[in-house]
């Protein structure tokens, strides 16, 4: 039930994600030029109904499903990795169009050509953690 | 308007807005948070990179409810698209359609000419083999990856939970993808698009 739970929340995702069209390459070109509202709407709408959210969480001390108390970690990342990693992801996600989550949404649409961009993603993934004890953090 | 025509055409900002809302709520609820890029992490994993880099040592198994997430994310695209896609493509600003044209990046104004969510003259199957495909495709994808472990998040972790969550560093990484983003945008571009 659990697991089911968790896949409707995601096909949930999917289907919002491709009528939203926050996976658009262009929508995202839109954004970085600033020439439309669309993309800002979408996050803002989505941090402040997320803030009450938490808030709403926090006061109540809300539970999981495991009967735990439901307590978002806080980030732990410096300064120095939030800014030089954010600034790499963001030239990827110009490039491509599209952040981690709208890949696998443009996968499922059949934009077949995402599988060598998640592929290279995953490449990064594993460049950075062998590379990690290098990097400034 | 009937139910039909409103799940047919492209969902105004404040709805998808609040849908994103809803599943960051639920995956709360079911144990789980808001963060896709831990995803590559995960697969890594499963991969058995942990044999060899320490970073990836740890139990998959723990993220199996994110792996569930973003599949259902696959399942939702497959039916979004077969049964609930718009009948035009998107339709973006005029002045976006004019900068992207002075790089030869045209947006479909007909079905026929695409859905306007890849453009094709980057993404389509069929310029696989020129340089500048491979290079959006490769060097994009392995940004993504990079990018996304060392700032700790993406746009679902750090720009929506993070901030969400009033986390400075998610303000700092978002200022980052930003800062990202217009550079390839308005820098690189003009020069990428000329490979």
């Amino acid at each position: 039930m659990k697991n089911i739970s968790l896949l409707a929340v995601g096909i949930l995702f999917g289907i919002v994600m491709y009528k939203s069209e926050a996976i658009s390459w262009f929508r995202i070109q839109e954004m970085f030029r600033f020439q439309s509202f669309h993309m800002y709407g979408i996050i803002g709408v989505a941090v402040l109904l997320g803030i009450i959210i938490h808030v709403v969480i926090k006061r109540g001390q809300l539970k999981n499903i495991y009967g735990e108390i439901i307590s978002a970690p806080d980030k732990s990342k410096t300064f120095v990795a939030s800014i030089l990693g954010g600034t790499l992801f963001g030239l990827g996600w110009a490039m491509t169009g599209a952040c981690p989550g709208p890949l696998y949404v443009l996968l499922g649409a059949g934009y077949w050509i995402v599988i060598l961009i998640v592929v290279s993603a995953l490449a990064g993934t594993l460049l950075y953690g062998m590379v990690r004890s290098k990097l400034p953090h | 308007m009937n139910i039909l025509d409103f799940i047919s055409q492209p969902w105004h900002w404040s709805v998808s807005g609040l849908g994103i809302a809803i599943v960051m709520l639920l995956l709360l609820i079911l144990g789980g948070r808001f963060g896709v890029s831990s995803s590559f992490s995960a697969l890594c994993s499963i991969a058995g990179a942990g044999r060899k880099i320490a970073y990836f040592n740890s139990d998959w198994r723990k993220r199996s409810w994110l792996l569930l997430f973003v599949g259902g994310s696959m399942i939702g695209a497959y039916i979004a698209s077969h049964f609930m896609a718009s009948d035009a493509p998107v339709q973006i600003a005029q002045s976006t359609i004019n900068d992207l044209a002075q790089i030869g990046v045209i947006a479909p104004q007909q079905l026929s000419e695409g859905a306007g969510f890849m453009p094709n003259e980057i993404f389509g199957l069929d310029h696989l083999g020129s340089t500048r495909t491979l290079v959006f495709v490769i060097v994009g994808g392995l940004l993504i990856g990079f990018g996304t472990r060392w700032a700790g998040g993406c746009t679902s972790g750090h720009a929506i939970s993070g901030l969400a969550n009033l986390q400075l560093p998610s303000l700092v990484a978002v200022i980052g993808f930003f800062i990202g983003g217009l550079l390839m945008t308005h820098l690189f571009f003009p020069f990428l698009f000329n490979l």
